[in-house]
């Protein structure tokens, strides 16, 4: 997800400015992907740019913006798209449980318990939050997070025990490395 | 004082050569308030561990106490009658009996103990778990959460505040399983203590902590005490 649908999701309600956007987002998101002011007024200059919002008169010092039936378009073409699984930032833990298992020296059923408490603390952390009143959009992605953080745990278990079968093969040296030309 | 203590646990299956240790030396204790979550993959010593934390098997070294009492100095007769009045069992069976309605079902260990006014504190536990105007239908008359919150009515009937947890939402979709946690986790903080075996890691997240088990011996403890919340309900 980019900011700039967010915001257009945002001024479908109607239109709004800067500083109120940054607070609906918020709420929306229910606090996991905190925007800075700057980042409001940067998209919505993009997006004024290309035809997606429009600005309105000032109101009491404020410019409040709205969506453009171009940015309407553009909406529902992103509503429409799946989100493709190559979009999204690369799993962290599984590079470093890659290369701690060719690295020298490293404990890496260490390194998956470790990550496994981790993991499990904030499960346990989202898993009380559910117990706080909140509205649907808000517990959806309380859900998301949790079922993310249930699959990682499930994983490093894979992980744990495929680790107890494992054989290691011989990790070419750098030199060894052919270098493509 | 803990509710459950286990003191250097151990438990071998067999002897000699085919002897296999189910648990090798488990330290755990639970206090009331407090939710324990036992996770762990298949022959890891979970069901052993729970049998024992109930008095349902003896280990082979080591003491488990209930409420302060060492179980291994219980007669069998006491220890039934200990088991009856102290803990609660939840199983993914259910293990309700189908003649018998709701408020027979949770009232049956009181009715045991020959306690009297046994059917009113059955209709109280059912209304604990939001099961008011059940009392009197049979558990094919109910749904499986139903009949899941009849058992835990009944786990927690009269003074028992131990509750062992045996994979209670096995058979239950995802939405009324968490529901039954959340019940448990509600008796837990009004009191008592659970002791939970499950699979499932977004079930063992409503614990206070998840136990890690392999090959018998404890691998890793997950605590949720941390001072910082990592987020905050808008």
């Amino acid at each position: 997800m980019s900011v700039k649908h967010g915001l257009l999701a945002l001024l479908e309600r109607g239109p709004m400015y800067g500083y109120q956007l940054r607070v609906a987002f918020d709420s929306a998101t229910g606090g996991t992907w905190p925007l800075n002011i700057g980042q409001v007024y940067t998209t919505l200059s993009r997006l004024e740019r290309d035809d997606l919002v429009a600005a309105l008169p000032e109101n009491e010092g404020q410019r409040p913006y709205e969506i453009t039936p171009g940015g309407r378009d553009e909406l529902r073409k992103w509503f429409a798209t799946p989100v493709q699984r190559g979009d999204r930032p690369r799993d962290e833990v599984a590079i470093k449980l890659a290369l701690a298992i060719t690295t020298p020296g490293v404990d890496v059923a260490k390194v998956v318990m470790t990550q496994r408490t981790a993991t499990m603390r904030t499960l346990q952390e989202y898993t009380r939050l559910k117990t706080q009143p909140g509205d649907l959009p808000w517990l959806l992605v309380l859900d998301a997070m949790i079922f993310q953080a249930e699959a990682e745990l499930r994983w490093l278990d894979h992980c744990e025990a495929s680790l107890l079968r494992y054989e290691p093969r011989p990790v070419p040296a750098a030199t060894d490395v052919e270098v493509p030309r | 004082m803990s509710v459950l203590e286990l003191r250097d646990v151990h438990r071998i299956h067999g002897a000699g050569e085919t002897a296999v240790n189910a648990l090798n030396g488990i330290s755990l204790t639970v206090a009331p308030g407090e939710l324990v979550a036992v996770m762990g993959p298949s022959g890891s010593g979970k069901s052993t561990l729970l049998n024992l934390c109930g008095g349902l098997d003896s280990p082979t070294s080591g003491q488990v106490l209930v409420d302060g009492t060492s179980l291994q100095s219980l007669s069998r007769k006491q220890l039934a009658a200990w088991r009856r009045k102290r803990i609660g069992y939840v199983f993914q069976n259910l293990n309700l009996i189908a003649s018998l309605t709701a408020a027979e079902n949770v009232a049956l260990p009181l009715d045991l103990d020959g306690v009297r006014k046994s059917r009113r504190q059955a209709e109280i536990a059912l209304s604990e778990v939001d099961l008011d105007g059940y009392a009197d239908r049979f558990p094919d008359e109910m749904s499986g959460g139903q009949q899941q919150r009849v058992a835990i009515a009944r786990a927690l009937i009269g003074e028992r505040r131990l509750v062992l947890a045996d994979e209670p939402t096995g058979a239950l979709d995802s939405r009324t399983g968490e529901t039954v946690l959340r019940l448990l986790r509600s008796k837990v903080d009004a009191g008592a203590a659970a002791v939970l075996v499950t699979h499932d890691a977004r079930h063992a997240a409503w614990a206070d902590r998840v136990v890690f088990l392999r090959d018998g011996a404890v691998v890793d403890v997950s605590s949720r005490d941390q001072p910082e919340e990592l987020l905050s309900t808008p």
